[in-house]
């Protein structure tokens, strides 16, 4: 599997230009430990996170942490032994942490769609994680032309590193949200790994408003025609969190659209914030539609919020790439709108930020939930604004 | 009844370069029920005097006032002069990005009123105003101004114009990009709301085409931060007919004489400067 001078750690060489050419293995041996000056971790707080991106980690399967809300046509659940055929289907750890759980999990969740006409979202929750550093494994599947909502929450103490994969077949089109509302101790790693094929459709969603340290880094490969992403992703840093998203694109195929949308608001002393979003548009992926864009709400002093787009483009012959990012504090001329039509200033801000992150809410697609996270971006926001 | 009163007002807004005056002493006295023109060339004024009056953060009055009903607005909030009924249709209204309509609608009537609208009736008068300005029934979903047409966003605006019921509004340039059909419309919801609430509207234009379907009291011909001329509608009429041109001109030479004048004044300053110094 290569040997460390590979790495993306090893500085004494040329590093990675490329984000295709970044080192990948399922075998934490093959990775260095990182120093916090890698391209991949130089905004993390490693410290706080050594035990999960180095040590040893609880495999053991979190079967009686993981609750299904209720059972819903075209969805199953099973756990699968390391030796499944499934595992490793969608991509390999390009960092020591994901490396790290790959090498520690004992079984996997497997999570299957195989429903065309689903009757609703299929909900899969997990709490009661306790503190011991843990690795989990999740394979979700989707059947081709199948469709449907999974939701993945998260909530309670945790210390975990994870691997999440997902396969969507031919014509499918599925939505897999992941929702983060940890304790303020929690510390989550978590890669997700997508393969979308030949004119399916992956809507991913990562929302993230508790925890200590919450990395989800989702890598969505188009690697057949036709293949199809939208990546959103909401986030609401509260003091002293760090809330962090590296998101990648990778246009292998013809003909394949991505969309990246992340959105975050940002409040009281420490919190932060970052979003790095590459898209690699290759020369085999001819027609390409590609945007990203991350937009970042500032609501108090003390806050940081990092965004980087990096945009590599191998073929002249696509339809469009672009990208944007903004970090800032309120637009005046929304607040001058609303308070032009007798609304105070702190309603009005109130309104501006629960829009803001609402945008991002409303492309979840399962009322419930968005009513639920709704309430949720409410709560943090009664906290100082 | 109510008056709102322009008194000698003057405004600079903040550009890179630093403030720049645009308004030099504007005067206006518009009574509840009448509808007043403002019409200028660009660069008049216009839209200033228009955000000057509902309180935009960047437009700063340096001296003179805008009174309500005898109570001075000039430093109020932007909210609490709406609340205290000035309206403004803006030419440009803004997205609110994942507000709806519905929502926006019911939360600044409730602010303008000091209480929630009663649910029944509230449901009732806003699908009816919709209704009048050919809104689709959708568009109560939609998220405010988020990819709305030109004209729909104007129709928005005469929409919270009519539910809102202020005894002012400020119309700045409602009429810009509005096609026949739209601009009937939006002329209809205003003449409504001046029946229905005895509205008081200061209307702001380039043109006089939106003057056939809003009659107007009085017409103020703007130029260079000022009311230059009043009249009655027949001067609309006049100025279709002969344009701004002799108003810009007669402006630009008095313009010149201050400024001819300022610099002899200057001049003057340098000569007697040594005899200071010695």
């Amino acid at each position: 599997m290569g040997s460390k001078s590979h790495t993306d750690g090893a500085w004494s060489e040329r590093p990675v230009q490329t984000r295709s050419e970044r080192y990948a293995s399922a075998n934490v041996g093959d990775f260095d430990e990182p120093t916090g000056r890698e391209v991949d971790w130089k905004l993390t707080p490693i410290k706080l996170v050594r035990d999960l991106i180095n040590g040893e980690l609880d495999g053991s399967p979190l079967e009686s942490q993981v609750a299904v809300a209720q059972p819903v046509d075209g969805f199953s659940l099973s756990w699968i032994d390391r030796t499944d055929e499934r595992i490793g289907s969608a991509g390999l750890p390009e960092d020591r942490a994901s490396a790290n759980a790959w090498s520690h999990f004992d079984q996997a969740l497997a999570i299957d769609i195989t429903g065309e006409e689903p009757t609703g979202e299929f909900i899969v929750a997990r709490s009661g994680l306790g503190t011991v550093a843990r690795a989990a494994h999740t394979v979700i599947t989707a059947a081709p032309n199948s469709r449907g909502i999974l939701v993945l929450e998260n909530s309670g103490d945790a210390r975990i590193a994870e691997n999440v994969e997902i396969v969507v077949g031919e014509g499918a089109h599925v939505t897999v949200v992941t929702i983060q509302q940890w304790n303020d101790s929690a510390a989550h790693l978590a890669s997700h790994f997508a393969q979308v094929g030949r004119d399916a459709t992956l809507r991913h969603i990562v929302v993230s408003l508790g925890g200590g340290v919450v990395r989800v880094n989702p890598s969505i490969h188009l690697s057949s025609p036709g293949s199809n992403t939208e990546a959103y992703g909401l986030y609401f840093a509260d003091a002293g969190q760090h809330l962090e998203q590296q998101v990648y694109i990778d246009h292998e195929a013809e003909n394949s659209r991505s969309r990246v949308k992340y959105k975050g608001a940002l409040q009281g002393e420490g919190a932060h914030s970052v979003w790095i979003g590459d898209v690699l548009i290759r020369q085999s992926a001819d027609g390409t539609d590609s945007y990203e864009e991350n937009r970042n709400l500032v609501l108090s002093e003390g806050t940081r919020a990092d965004s980087i787009p990096n945009l590599e483009i191998e073929t002249g012959n696509i339809l469009g790439a672009g990208h944007a990012s903004s970090t800032g504090r309120f637009d005046d001329e929304q607040l001058f709108y609303l308070q032009s039509r007798g609304i105070s200033e702190e309603e009005a801000r109130r309104l501006v930020v629960r829009g803001f992150l609402a945008e991002i809410i409303q492309q979840i697609g399962a009322p419930a939930v968005e009513e639920r996270l709704t309430l949720a971006v409410e709560a943090e926001l009664t906290v100082t604004v | 009844m109510s008056v709102l009163e322009i008194r000698d007002l003057h405004v600079s807004v903040d550009t890179e370069q630093g403030a720049k005056q645009i308004l030099r002493g504007v005067n206006l006295t518009i009574k509840q029920g009448e509808t007043h023109a403002i019409m200028g060339p660009n660069g008049s004024g216009k839209s200033t005097l228009a955000y000057a009056i509902a309180g935009h953060p960047k437009y700063h009055v340096t001296s003179g006032s805008i009174v309500l009903d005898g109570e001075d607005l000039t430093a109020a909030t932007v909210d609490a002069r709406a609340r205290a009924g000035v309206f403004l249709a803006m030419q440009y209204p803004v997205e609110i990005p994942g507000v709806t309509v519905t929502n926006f609608l019911r939360t600044a009537k409730t602010a303008i009123d000091g209480s929630a609208p009663p649910i029944r009736t509230w449901v009732k008068d806003v699908r009816t105003s919709m209704e009048n300005l050919r809104m689709d029934k959708a568009f109560a979903e939609r998220n405010v101004n988020e990819g709305f047409s030109g004209g729909e966003k104007k129709r928005n605006e005469i929409l919270q114009l009519e539910l809102l019921k202020p005894k002012f509004a400020v119309l700045d340039e409602t009429d810009s990009g509005l096609d026949v059909d739209a601009l009937k419309i939006v002329s209809e919801g205003v003449n409504r709301a001046k029946e229905n609430t005895d509205l008081g509207v200061l209307l702001i234009t380039h043109y006089n085409r939106i003057l056939r379907y809003i009659t107007p009291d009085f017409v103020h011909v703007f130029v260079a931060g000022q009311v230059v001329e009043s009249g009655g509608p027949e001067l609309a009429v006049q100025l279709e007919n002969e344009g701004y041109d002799t108003y810009v001109a007669a402006s630009a030479a008095a313009a010149e004489a201050i400024a001819s004048a300022e610099a002899a004044h200057a001049a003057a300053g340098v000569v007697d400067a040594p005899a200071v110094n010695a």
